[in-house]
């Protein structure tokens, strides 16, 4: 009885003792900037600035090897105040969204073959890339879906995401998890765009999809701005020089011009 | 040498401590949903039973036998496994901080966890000697590390598949084990 209090009384004494002087003898130091920096930030831990979560940031922020803008979840008050505690100069950041390459429902294009396996694009992607006729297209599972960290994206109804603008930081995870590359970060503030991703040839995109760009150059050759140029056989609209007139919707043969924020 | 080879292939693969011995779910459950921390758990499982299972060992035949207070074996272990892994997680994070990273936020979730525990009373109720003791809790730790990582890698790829809402999570992980358990079940019998 004796023996049992006195060495558990003695041991848990030594541990404790021995504890708290190795807590003072390894004690590491951490700049308080830190918790500072980490209260201010969003704590989605999305990755979209490169790094292991919010906490990974902050360290590297400390440290000085990234700027605060890099984290393109925090509203632009965030990234000046983060900037304001490191003492460096604030360079605000273009508000970017994510926005999908593909207007192909389900209705409108062809499919290669009957898919039945895991509901994953990625999954999908591995089997000949994907269940679509068309090689560049969404294949609709909701990969990127499952993965957007505040929730923006939403399946819609025919097989294509939906992005709501609001909820959309451009943190860019989506486009990371996208295997096809439908979804691309865009400015924020641009007017009109192009959905759709394929680099075939006009012919052969008709015979896939009822909706894709078929690279006639009608809308390049009738931008006043010629803000539009081809690319690898579809049309890219140059945010930049574009000013909205939308002539290029009204001259699309195939109508498959949108405004942004309208879908 | 022909000893070492048949406990260490009784700890991992006949007698695996998560599988057939059913210790240390929750962590297994807890750390499995994707393969790079489950390497990184594992990886610190082996260390914190290793250096426990010494250091428990120690103190059962230097104090406990010696004192004749068996009966406090369970306290005791557990008194000196918690501070150990407080001092190995202070002596890691001050010395070496990339390792840290990898296995240190690990650490307090296994401080008191069974299976580091259950591994030190049955290498001590088996009466190993101290190289017998060592290598069976390599053993032990190793096998929990592999099945932690198979059962991680299944998971994967069970997150994206369509599974009946009420199974969703944690009953259908569980029955993934018991299959994962019947599996290894096809070692029984290559060690007595």
């Amino acid at each position: 009885m004796i023996a049992a209090i006195a060495t558990l009384g003695s041991m848990a004494f030594i541990l404790a003792v021995g504890l708290g002087i190795a807590s003072r003898i390894f004690a590491v130091e951490t700049d308080p900037k830190v918790s500072q920096i980490s209260a201010l930030l969003p704590g989605a831990n999305c990755g979209g600035c490169g790094y292991a979560g919010c906490s990974g940031f902050a360290v590297a922020l400390v440290a000085g090897e990234t700027t605060a803008s890099e984290c393109k979840a925090s509203k632009a008050e965030v990234v000046e105040e983060i900037s304001h505690i490191l003492g460096i100069a604030h360079t605000p950041r273009e508000k970017q969204v994510a926005k999908v390459f593909c207007q192909g429902t389900c209705d409108k294009t062809k499919a290669k073959y009957l898919y039945e396996g895991i509901q994953d694009c990625n999954a999908a992607a591995l089997l000949g890339g994907g269940a679509k006729a068309c090689a560049y297209g969404c294949l609709g599972m909701g990969s990127c879906v499952k993965v957007c960290p505040f929730g923006a994206l939403t399946m819609g109804p025919n097989g294509l995401p939906v992005i709501d603008e609001n909820s959309c930081t451009g943190c860019g995870v989506c486009v990371r998890q996208c295997p096809k590359g439908v979804i691309q970060l865009i400015p924020a503030k641009q007017i009109w765009y192009i959905p759709c991703n394929s680099q075939d040839k006009g012919k052969a995109v008709r015979q896939v999809c009822e909706v894709g760009c078929i690279g006639c150059g009608i809308c390049v050759k009738n931008c006043p701005e010629q803000a539009i140029t081809l690319e690898n056989n579809r049309a890219v609209i140059d945010p930049g020089k574009c000013s909205g007139c939308g002539v290029c919707a009204q001259k699309c043969p195939q109508k498959i011009i949108y405004p942004c924020g309208s879908e | 040498m022909q000893k070492i080879l048949l406990m260490i292939i009784s700890t991992v693969l006949v007698n695996n401590f998560v599988v057939a011995k059913f210790l240390g779910i929750c962590p297994f459950l807890g750390v499995s949903r994707k393969t790079e921390t489950a390497v990184g758990m594992g990886l610190s499982v082996i260390f914190v039973v290793t250096l426990s299972t010494v250091l428990t060992w120690l103190v059962q035949v230097l104090i406990l036998d010696r004192f004749n207070i068996q009966y406090m074996q369970t306290i005791v272990f557990i008194l000196v496994i918690a501070g150990l892994v407080q001092f190995v997680e202070m002596v890691l994070q001050k010395t070496s901080p990339g390792l840290h990273q990898a296995l240190g936020i690990y650490l307090p979730l296994i401080t008191t966890n069974c299976v580091v525990l259950g591994v030190a009373v049955l290498a001590v109720q088996n009466g190993y000697s101290f190289m017998e003791a060592l290598i069976y809790s390599l053993g032990a730790s190793a096998g929990f590390a592999l099945a932690l990582v198979l059962f991680a890698g299944i998971r994967e790829r069970l997150a994206l598949a369509e599974i009946p809402k009420s199974l969703e999570g944690t009953a259908i992980a569980l029955v993934t084990t018991g299959l994962l358990a019947l599996a290894f079940m096809g070692f029984t019998g290559l060690v007595k």
